[in-house]
């Protein structure tokens, strides 16, 4: 691999051996973006059901909710929910008479950006399940499905198609706001970049590093996303095409 | 809580009695780099939707690596990394640029919304319907004529509601800015938390400022749509 | 819904709440903000290492429990031992009135006054004087930030805050900061040792209220049980010359607990 490197001009001796250290910090990196995107879909999900529910109950808080996370920086946020979720938990486990449940700021990442990302998917998926065509609703509901196989088979489907692109948007965002997470802590792929070039006193060289790396992440997502919306779009008259 | 706003609401607005702090800080981070992004997200923008590859393709890697890498990463490298390099520190000028921690983070914070920025723009023009320009074409409209007093208003108008969301995504990531020891609404809140400790107060009343601000920035922005993007008829 | 369904969460929860009662102690968690060599920092694989380490580590084989480390930033150490992230703090914290409000202190672990290094040839005096229109460093949420904001701040000099230690010396070293103000100690074993602090010096110690320099392992309030422990660990490593030993061990023939 090695000679390889060497023959197309590729000089790896520079990392002075922490390559391994730093695709380490990518993958960190990488499971961060993925978890929270898993929470923040979820909670998008509710959160959508929430917003479109008659039901003052439900609605006031989810909008309260939107309002808040995207009128508040996420540094703000996290280093928030950072500092008081432990304390929190620290009292309810206490109450509970649980023994104590420690969040290491992996943990407390992927809770602190799943729980502000949640707000934009929620927007997200409120504007995509508008989208669909009332009509097919009544149409499944006529055939006889339960609210659930509706959404499964009939909304879900065609909301995706409207989503994506949203949904790309916001997973690029998403990922680029993991870089903060090494402002509380965690050894993502920016923290381990500092040490490094620390240590090696050639910060330049490993940030760029960390940026580069970065940018192959978005660009393999952005590849993704298009293939992705090839899909869902399968069957649909674009404009002049 | 009490004693922590009467100890630190000046701070937190502007000032800890030598340097310009907090609110008012956050606010000149955010309109130096705005405005210095449009002015020069202009130009770039004409060329970005340029006929030519080769004055296109210097803008589009311009902005594909600038909205490809996180703000954070962007901010360590103008203040951490170039400053560390030899034939920055040779050169008078340069150093003394470097050296400045509000140069280093303005010029990070301005290349990031101007990457931003003309995309918006660049999607703005093009979605200007040809018939406007074939009209301006007729009445005689041509090269920087027609981009001055046709185009230009056109896409400015058309890429405000998108322009009015990257000027608010501007704002949250100015948070950013304390790491590069400029102290802004997030490092007077924590400068109130390590003294006090009340770490929700402390970091709720930065997280409120912020909120003030986006709410008022959304009205503004709320206004200027009316005014300049009524034309293009109801139900918007 | 089957009665013996019940009996074994009802068996689960009752012993979950007797075994809240009595504290049964097995290790013991410091929080610890590693950017501080030759006190506290990080090895190469992950480990922890230095003299507030040795100590620490030391104590919990006197009280034969497991020693943990938990890492985090120092203005997060205080909150995180309230919110019981860990059970004790030991990372080269000073005791001031300010910190005792909100939680308690061991008796001195050792001494550790605070100093300004400067460059060797800059002729910078640790007076505000001398200092006035320079920038002076430090790390952020520390007794020199209260003292550098109290007294050289209002005095003319320009002040920066950075999150660690590290930051404060690499921009001593490029030439951002003219002085950075933090522990003598430190200083002087750690950044003034390396290549890179070859050009700087230390300064006499401060002495100012502000600044200082008992050390103590922090605890929370009330919880006597694990003062008197750790009290009674100190003492008897100072009895049994073990405390002389990590002092030789790290530092040769300074004193550290009578600076």
């Amino acid at each position: 691999m090695n000679s390889f490197l060497n023959l197309i001009g590729v000089d790896l001796s520079v990392l002075q051996g922490y390559g391994p250290l730093l695709l380490h910090g990518a993958w960190v990196t990488l499971k961060v973006a993925a978890l929270s995107l898993l929470v923040s879909m979820a909670l998008g999900l509710l959160g959508a059901a929430a917003k479109l529910s008659p039901l003052k109950l439900l609605n006031l808080p989810a909008t309260v909710y939107t309002t808040l996370i995207r009128g508040v920086p996420d540094l703000v946020l996290m280093l928030l929910i950072f500092y008081s979720l432990q304390g929190w938990l620290s009292s309810l486990t206490e109450a509970m008479g649980l023994p104590y449940l420690e969040i290491d700021p992996f943990a407390a990442g992927i809770v602190t950006l799943g729980f502000i990302y949640g707000a934009y998917f929620t927007e997200t998926f409120r504007g995509s399940i508008l989208s669909v065509p009332r009509g097919q609703q009544e149409a499944a509901a006529c055939f006889g499905l339960n609210r659930w196989q509706r959404f499964r088979f009939v909304v879900f489907p065609q909301m995706m198609r409207f989503a994506l692109p949203s949904l790309g948007n916001n997973w690029l965002v998403l990922l680029k706001a993991t870089a903060l997470v090494s402002i509380i802590g965690l050894s993502d792929l920016v923290k381990v970049a500092q040490e490094a070039g620390k240590s090696t006193f050639n910060m330049l060289d490993f940030l760029l590093l960390a940026a580069a790396l970065y940018l192959l992440i978005t660009s393999v997502s952005n590849y993704v996303l298009r293939m992705l919306e090839r899909r869902y779009n399968q069957g649909v008259r674009g404009m002049a095409r | 809580m009490i004693e922590l706003i009467a100890e630190y609401w000046k701070s937190f607005l502007f000032s800890d009695g030598d340097t310009l702090t907090g609110l008012a800080m956050t606010l000149w981070l955010l309109v130096a780099s705005i405005a210095m992004g449009f002015v020069l997200s202009l130009p770039l923008a004409i060329l970005r939707v340029s006929r030519w590859g080769v004055l296109r393709w210097p803008v589009q890697l311009f902005t594909y690596v600038f909205r490809g890498t996180p703000l954070y990463i962007q901010l360590l490298i103008c203040y951490s990394g170039i400053y560390g390099v030899a034939v920055v520190r040779s050169q008078p000028l340069l150093e003394a640029f470097f050296r400045d921690a509000m140069n280093c983070t303005l010029l990070a914070f301005t290349l990031n919304t101007c990457s931003y920025t003309v995309e918006i723009f660049a999607g703005a023009i093009r979605s200007i319907p040809y018939g406007e320009i074939e009209a301006a074409h007729a009445y005689g409209l041509r090269g920087w004529r027609l981009y001055l007093q046709l185009i230009l208003p056109s896409a400015l108008r058309r890429a405000l509601p998108y322009y009015s969301n990257e000027v608010i995504l501007m704002l949250h990531a100015t948070s950013v800015a304390f790491t590069a020891t400029i102290p802004d609404i997030l490092k007077i809140a924590r400068d109130a938390n390590a003294a006090t400790f009340m770490t929700f107060q402390a970091f709720g009343i930065a997280g409120l400022l912020y909120l003030v601000l986006s709410l008022g920035l959304v009205g503004a922005f709320r206004l200027a749509e009316k005014r300049w993007l009524s034309f293009l008829g109801p139900a918007q | 819904m089957n009665i013996k369904w019940l009996t074994l969460p009802a068996l689960a929860l009752l012993c979950c709440t007797t075994g809240a009662s009595a504290k049964e102690w097995k290790e013991l968690r410091f929080g610890v903000d590693l950017s501080y060599p030759p006190f506290e920092s990080s090895t190469a694989d992950g480990g922890v290492q230095g003299f507030g380490v040795d100590l620490g580590n030391a104590i919990c084989a006197e009280l034969k429990l497991t020693c943990v480390w938990v890492s985090s930033d120092f203005d997060g150490l205080i909150p995180g031992l309230k919110a019981g992230k860990f059970d004790a703090v030991e990372s080269s914290m000073t005791v001031t009135d300010a910190r005792k409000k909100q939680i308690d202190f061991t008796d001195r672990l050792f001494a550790g006054p605070t100093a300004i290094v400067t460059r060797k040839d800059s002729g910078l005096l640790p007076t505000i004087e001398s200092l006035r229109g320079k920038t002076i460093g430090y790390m952020q949420g520390t007794i020199q930030e209260t003292y550098a904001k109290a007294k050289l701040g209002p005095g003319g000099v320009k002040l920066r805050a950075y999150q660690n230690q590290d930051q404060v010396y690499a921009d001593l070293v490029n030439g951002r900061l003219d002085a950075s103000i933090q522990d003598k100690l430190q200083a002087q074993m750690s950044f003034l040792k390396s290549p890179q602090g070859a050009d700087f010096q230390n300064s006499e110690g401060i002495s100012d209220p502000l600044v200082p320099s008992e050390i103590a392992i922090g605890i929370r309030k009330d919880d006597e049980e694990l003062k008197g422990m750790l009290n009674a660990a100190i003492k008897a490593l100072h009895v049994k010359g073990i405390y002389a030993q990590i002092q030789q061990k790290n530092f040769g023939d300074l004193d550290l607990y009578n600076n």
